[in-house]
């Protein structure tokens, strides 16, 4: 499936070929009115209700005053700054991860299928199970600190370190890092035997060093798909709910956890400010997408390779 | 050469089943203290209790999973198919566009939008009811379908059909017999897509489907809050086997790139 690997980057090149406005307008309008009644609806009804405006239970006003509580809230500022640390954290790390594994396979197993399908288990696992197997493993009397016992490091639960429901997200960050690395790694791999050894092998030719290879002919033919990987994931983390509503603490709250909670809260009151919430997360995911857009956009423009 | 071969893939064979080992270990386990690292006693409690107490609970969660992930898997094909092939096969004005508006549900989380739609679902009656969870499904599943397809068509030729075309053949003969089975394997890797991500939903199933529709997520998840562990590993395993026997299925027809992409 070549194709799927531009998931991101807009196909560019057209295709040279053009149909009616009537038979583009029978292939298309169905799954667009689809999309567009589902999703748009949903930003759109959701920022009504978290502006207030509500006329089935007597709220008819529109104001901003639900967005305003949230962002004065003090603990907002900690939510974001958690839920940043662990989309950014988890992202970067697989990244590198993938990129070593992907050259790595390159290298030494491109032709080996049986690692390609081991490496598709983890795309086919749930976050909700290996969150599941992150807490047999790491939490207090899980199955790492029992090793360590066996090895009389530690001698009791307590000794071992909080590695779930932590400070540092360690546990969250465990799951996100083994299902995103095989992720990046097969946006990478699509990008890397259509390259071909040619220009590797010219770059040896004119004795450039491995790191000069890397910067200078791998990392510009990689760039796109790297980046485009990188932003899926990002959202992902950014945005998902069940692993840190698992592995995480009670306080602060990732923004999606901080988001349900005030939705599913007994309160009404509070449920148009879990949609604000929910709709701050959208906003920062989006201007992310865009800003790193803009700059992947004039970085071209500069002659810069990344 | 040959060493680094074995080494990479040994250290990515144990770093991908790793995790699996405490779960088969639990799930196993009849008694099993700190600070044991293995079980003192193994036994099948575990899976007599999800297969046998707790069986039709159990049995209702995989259909109420596996009906949700197909019928939004079909739906997403059937629209997500002719959608896919405009955006492979023509240039249009406004084809950006009509990119960044099905870009936009993949990178926006689910939580967002289906907190936005639940109160419209309840006035529409579609709250807590099979069809408005396949909806809220869709709204996800869908864009990634059509973004899938559209790479197959972008590698189509579309002159078979016409040499069909001035053999005589009709049109419905020329989608079944032509373009379907050149594009199969696009297809298998859409509906795997889709079929995983619907699979997988744990917060917008809860949100829509108001704890009517018991999914296996929900029940995963009220079972971690039991504290049940033996039983909680055990459906851990019966909820990845359905998504792993379908890999097992399709590895050959997907070739090596497989599933590539999946969220």
């Amino acid at each position: 499936m070549k194709g799927s690997s531009s998931h991101v980057t807009a196909k560019n090149g057209g295709t040279g070929r053009k149909a009616s406005p009537w038979r583009l307008l029978s292939l298309l309008g169905p799954a667009l009115t689809t999309v567009l009644v589902l999703f748009g609806g949903g930003l759109v009804l959701g920022l009504l209700q978290a502006l207030g405006y509500l006329p089935a239970i007597g709220f008819s006003t529109i104001g901003l005053e639900h967005f305003g509580h949230v962002l004065q809230d003090p603990d907002f500022g900690k939510s974001l700054i958690l839920t940043l640390y662990i989309a950014t954290t988890s992202t970067l790390v697989a990244a590198v991860v993938s990129v070593l594994l992907a050259l790595s396979l390159i290298r030494w197993a491109a032709d080996s299928r049986t690692i390609h399908f081991i490496l598709q288990v983890p795309l086919t696992v749930p976050h909700l199970v290996i969150a599941i197997s992150v807490i047999l493993l790491l939490a207090p009397a899980g199955l790492f600190s029992r090793l360590f016992s066996a090895l009389a490091i530690i001698k009791s639960p307590a000794e071992f370190p909080l590695l779930i429901n932590d400070g540092w997200g360690i546990g969250i960050l465990a799951v996100y890092i083994w299902k995103e690395i095989p992720f990046i790694t097969f946006m990478l791999l699509s990008v890397l035997k259509n390259m071909g050894t040619e220009l590797l092998e010219a770059g040896a030719t004119l004795n450039a060093s491995t790191m000069q290879r890397f910067t200078h002919i791998i990392l510009p033919i990689i760039a796109p798909s790297l980046g485009a990987a990188c932003l899926i994931v990002f959202a992902f983390t950014f945005g998902a709910f069940e692993v840190p509503f698992l592995l995480g603490r009670t306080y602060p709250l990732v923004l999606p956890v901080w988001a349900y909670k005030n939705y599913s809260d007994i309160d009404l009151l509070a449920r148009p400010e879990g949609i604000a919430i929910g709709l701050i997360i959208a906003a920062i995911v989006i201007i992310s997408i865009v800003l790193s857009q803009i700059f992947l956009h004039f970085g071209r423009k500069r002659g810069l390779t990344i | 050469m040959k060493m680094q071969r074995w080494i990479l893939f040994f250290s990515v064979l144990l770093s991908v089943l790793f995790p699996f080992l405490p779960l088969v270990l639990w799930s196993m386990s009849e008694r099993w203290f700190y600070p044991g690292l293995l079980p003192q006693s193994f036994g099948p409690r575990a899976w007599s209790y999800v297969f046998g107490t707790a069986g039709s609970q159990l049995l209702t969660g995989l259909s109420a999973s596996f009906s949700l992930a197909l019928v939004t898997t079909i739906v997403s094909l059937i629209l997500g198919i002719p959608a896919g092939r405009a955006l492979g096969l023509y240039d249009f004005p406004g084809k950006k566009l009509v990119s960044l508006l099905l870009i936009l549900p993949i990178i926006v989380p689910p939580l967002s939008i289906s907190m936005g739609l639940h109160f419209w679902f309840i006035q529409l009656r579609l709250a807590e009811t099979f069809i408005g969870v396949v909806l809220i499904h869709l709204s996800f599943c869908l864009p990634y379908t059509i973004f899938v397809i559209w790479g197959v068509f972008t590698d189509y030729n579309p002159d078979f059909e016409e040499q069909a075309r001035s053999l005589g053949a009709a049109p419905m003969k020329i989608i079944l017999q032509v373009m379907l089975p050149m594009i199969f394997p696009g297809i298998t890797v859409a509906a795997l897509f889709s079929f995983l991500l619907s699979w997988s939903q744990y917060l917008s199933t809860l949100i829509i489907g108001g704890g009517k529709m018991l999914t296996l997520p929900i029940l995963l998840f009220s079972l971690m809050d039991s504290g049940d562990r033996p039983v909680a590993a055990a459906v851990s395993l019966v909820f990845i086997l359905p998504a792993f026997l379908a890999l097992m299925g399709s590895a050959h027809s997907l070739g090596r790139s497989g599933l590539q992409g999946v969220r």
